[in-house]
């Protein structure tokens, strides 16, 4: 019976998803530590590396589809909470390097010392410890959410302008944090990383294991998502976002839903910055360029709002090709591609891949689809 | 004093022969100038010094720095003097290049030398015939307040023909006078007021030099005339940040002026905007380039050249975008948003591909160089002409929407398309045509931001989301509203700059902009309607 209610609360291409993931998160690691390098199976360490990151900002995908496919915010500011979650992990590894600094300071991180400052900012202190660490994490983009989210939704800031300001907000954190006397290391921004939690960053176990737990995060953050959207809650975001005024006029309180999800939604994408620090080794201020924002965007687009699979399928895609197309004498015409993606996929494709797929084989069951899997464009 | 006698006995006697002649100061240093350098004493040099000033020959600077710098030889043998180069020397009375003859000899200097050198040279450009020198050296009298100069500084004075080097020369002494102890109280008073009137931080300065023996209602006057002065200096301070506030209102408001059209009147997200301000600075470049090897006489030209140009090319990109991508994503603006910033980075990399990642030189004509100065405010041109520019496209726009038959048709479609369409306006026309007004706009603003800023792949970022603050500040369809909230942004960043600095102002601006939003989601001016949702 359990099992049944489980069952039915994903549709086929998430149960595909959540297979695919499984796989992905035990194999991965598991080749890459223990069958040997001759084999065809082995995963290299680099190839470990850069899906790690892939699966990131799959995460990353997932919250912003949260917000943008199933309540029409489009947050371009999605960026400055994974960065923000980034950062917070950054100062957590930072204060894990102790006296093996260059300046061997036991308290000071070497920009610091390089800075001439004499003591720690008080927004340094308890990041020494994990748990700290880790509920700064989700806290710090969760309560920027809040507060931006409680000002622009009170004030029924919606559309394009609430886009238009979350990017001045993005925009306004990254003149902030390229400052130097910010206390965050200035354009440099933060690295030279050493432990986590005891276990060194650059050993292949602890790279294997930040692997499996990317992985198992993308799962859950997918899990957590997938209930808020089938649950009544998420019938009133899907309403909110294809009739604003009707959902109010029927009596709930639109705002209260979009603060919700906006802020749960901020603390995915702050998770999943926090994920991705340790794996590429920094974290510095070009991540709250509002560019990154609006690509994350478009992996959504890409891939299908609406669907969440999508959004993890299109972060994926997406990203891979840029790995592809930016190395090598394809280089200069990246950017082409990824600005006829952005033209073709709103032109051609407004439904994205996995909602293109979804429709198609909704035809060929020749049944109608479930509602809750079919993204309606928001007005 | 002796000396300082004798170098004003020097001075007249100069200055009687060379008026007739001024400024072209023909004088020679007399033979025994040169053999008293070359006995190498210290006493005769020092009457050698105050000769070689005196003389006013156009080779004397060259003589006392080298002397002052060790790299003036003598002969001993024929008591001929050299100025030391590097290999060659220069021989000192005829100013031709020779071969270094062999056995020469340093001209020796001690400190009191070297002091009396320095001064020499301060006076000397006292009486330099190049007026900016004759400035540069009042200015440096006037900062030292060197008294030992007063007596060459007062028959310069004396002989200056030219009025504002004159003040300067008169601002120069007041300043020594004030520094002595025994100057006459007249004296003092005309230095005060003369002081006063010249109100800059130098002339506070030497206020406050005034010597403590001076009678108690002497420094309550100079008091008075530095809290004057002090008053005079915040008030300039506060127009000169309006200054700048409004030359970068304007640049603000050159940028987000089409954006007032596309999206304010249209309602399109274009995030391909700055793009647009991108392609008419480069239009700016290429005009250039082409005036620079084919028709370099026409250089002052290049912008009012460029100007039609750049409005035609981002008007007919604007135009295909409108036609090929925009059209298809009316009243979806979220996807409009998407796919034009998939243009804008095509046509970054495009324009990467085309003229090379770096930034290119674009030229300033010669009206747009230079600064004038405008009641103590140092005023550039180019500032100047591009606030000038910037209203005039502003009220020339204003004009068209008003009195021109497409002005009529683009604000028919705005507020009623349907029935415009019933009126027989061809509205995807219209929308094109607006669209493309919006983009040539953007165009013009790159050929005049091509002057400030740097002309690079990237220069369209920069501008793109301060263009979308000012217009959903001043009140989106309202072009009023993005005057005013163009200009009052660029004051209100300049006011803050120099208590929070550049960057955090504007943060601050930002972070102000984001929660004025909240208060007043339609922007300051915003449209009255009855719609619940746009």
């Amino acid at each position: 019976m359990i099992t049944k209610v489980i069952v039915s609360r994903f549709d086929g291409m998430g149960l595909i998803f959540l297979g695919v993931m499984a796989v992905v998160a035990i194999f991965v690691p598991l080749s890459n530590l223990f069958i040997p390098e001759s084999s065809f199976l082995h995963v290299p360490t680099y190839v470990m590396a850069l899906v790690g990151k892939y699966l990131c900002y799959a995460i990353l995908a997932v919250s912003l589809d949260l917000v943008w496919g199933y309540c029409g915010i489009l947050s371009l500011g999605h960026g400055a909470f994974f960065a923000l979650g980034g950062y917070a992990m950054g100062m957590y590894l930072m204060r894990q390097i102790g006296s093996r600094g260059v300046y061997a300071n036991p308290l000071l991180p070497d920009f610091m010392v390089f800075l001439n400052w004499k003591e720690l900012p008080w927004f340094w202190y308890g990041f020494d410890k994990f748990p700290f660490a880790f509920f700064m994490i989700l806290f710090v983009p969760g309560l920027l959410a809040f507060i931006f989210g409680w000002l622009a939704f009170r004030s029924r800031v919606t559309g394009v302008y609430l886009s238009i300001i979350t990017q001045a907000m993005t925009y306004a954190l990254l003149l902030a944090f390229f400052r130097n006397d910010m206390g965050f290391g200035g354009n440099n921004g933060l690295t030279d990383f050493k432990d986590i939690l005891g276990f060194n960053v650059q050993a292949q176990g602890t790279r294997a294991t930040l692997f499996f737990l990317t992985a198992l995060t993308l799962i859950l953050v997918y899990l957590i998502g997938r209930w808020m959207v089938t649950t009544s809650f998420g019938k009133v975001l899907v309403a909110i976002r294809d009739a604003e005024s009707r959902t109010r006029f029927l009596g709930y309180r639109v705002e209260h839903f979009k603060l919700l999800v906006f802020t749960v939604s901020a603390a995915m994408a702050g998770l999943a910055g926090a994920l991705y620090v340790p794996q590429v080794g920094i974290i510095n201020p070009s991540e709250f360029s509002p560019a990154n924002s609006i690509e994350a965007v478009i992996w959504v687009a890409v891939g299908g709002r609406g669907t969440l699979v999508g959004a993890a399928v299109g972060a994926v895609l997406v990203n891979f090709m840029k790995s592809v197309f930016t190395t090598g004498f394809l280089a200069p015409y990246w950017l082409f591609l990824l600005g006829a993606i952005f033209i073709g996929v709103t032109l051609a494709l407004p439904k994205g891949i996995v909602g293109t797929l979804n429709d198609l084989a909704g035809k060929w069951r020749r049944r109608p689809v479930r509602e809750a899997s079919i993204p309606r464009l928001a007005e | 004093m002796l000396r300082n006698a004798r170098l004003l006995a020097a001075f007249l006697s100069m200055i009687f022969l060379a008026v007739p002649l001024a400024p072209a100061l023909s004088a020679e240093i007399s033979p025994a100038t040169f053999g008293r350098l070359a006995a190498d004493e210290f006493s005769e040099t020092a009457t050698a010094i105050d000769e070689v000033a005196a003389s006013g020959a156009p080779n004397a600077q060259a003589i006392l720095e080298a002397l002052g710098s060790a790299r003036l030889f003598f002969d001993p043998t024929n008591k001929k003097i050299y100025i030391g180069g590097t290999g060659t020397v220069t021989d000192a009375a005829t100013g031709t290049s020779v071969a270094a003859p062999t056995g020469l000899q340093t001209v020796r200097v001690n400190n009191r030398l070297r002091r009396a050198i320095e001064n020499a040279l301060g006076t000397l450009t006292l009486l330099s015939s190049d007026p900016a020198k004759r400035r540069a050296a009042a200015d440096a009298l006037f900062k030292s307040r060197d008294a030992s100069a007063l007596p060459a500084l007062e028959s310069a004075l004396k002989s200056e023909q030219n009025a504002g080097v004159q003040r300067l020369f008169a601002e120069a002494r007041a300043a020594i006078l004030l520094g002595q102890p025994d100057t006459p109280r007249a004296d003092i008073i005309d230095s005060i007021t003369l002081l006063k009137a010249r109100g800059d931080i130098g002339a506070i300065a030497t206020l406050r030099s005034l010597s403590d023996k001076a009678a108690p209602d002497l420094r309550q006057m100079a008091n008075e005339a530095v809290a004057s002065i002090e008053n005079r200096l915040k008030m300039l301070s506060y127009v000169q940040n309006i200054w700048y506030g409004l030359s970068l209102g304007s640049v603000l408001l050159l940028a987000a002026i089409g954006l007032a059209i596309t999206f304010g009147v249209m309602g399109v997200i274009n995030m391909a905007h700055g793009e647009m301000v991108m392609i008419g600075a480069y239009t700016t470049f290429v005009v250039q380039d082409l005036i620079r090897t084919r028709a370099p006489h026409l250089f002052d030209w290049s912008l009012p050249i460029a100007l039609p140009l750049a409005f035609v090319v981002a008007g007919l990109v604007g135009i295909a975008i409108e036609r090929g991508i925009i059209r298809f994503l009316y009243g979806r603006p979220l996807e409009t948003l998407l796919a034009t910033w998939g243009v804008s980075l095509i046509l970054q990399q495009a324009v990467r591909s085309i003229f090379g990642p770096n930034n290119r030189e674009v030229g300033a004509p010669s009206y747009m160089s230079g600064a004038f100065d405008f009641m103590g405010l140092s005023i550039t041109w180019g500032r100047m002409w591009i606030i000038v520019f910037t209203l005039c496209v502003f009220f020339a726009l204003l004009a068209a929407l008003k009195w021109t038959s497409l002005g009529l048709y683009m604000r028919a479609v705005t507020q009623n398309r349907r029935m415009a369409g019933a009126m027989g306006i061809r509205t995807p026309m219209i929308d094109a045509l607006t669209f493309g007004l919006g983009s040539g706009l953007a165009g013009i603003a790159g050929v005049a931001l091509s002057q400030i800023d740097n002309v690079s792949p990237n220069l369209g970022q920069s501008y793109i989301i301060d263009s979308f603050m000012v217009v959903v500040f001043g009140g989106v369809g309202n072009l009023w509203g993005t005057l005013v909230s163009a200009m009052a942004l660029g004051v209100a960043n300049k006011f803050l700059e120099p208590f929070a600095g550049a960057v955090l102002a504007k943060i601050l601006i930002l972070v102000l902009l984001i929660l004025f939003i909240q208060k007043r989601p339609r922007g300051l001016f915003a449209l009255k309607g009855r719609a619940v949702e746009a």
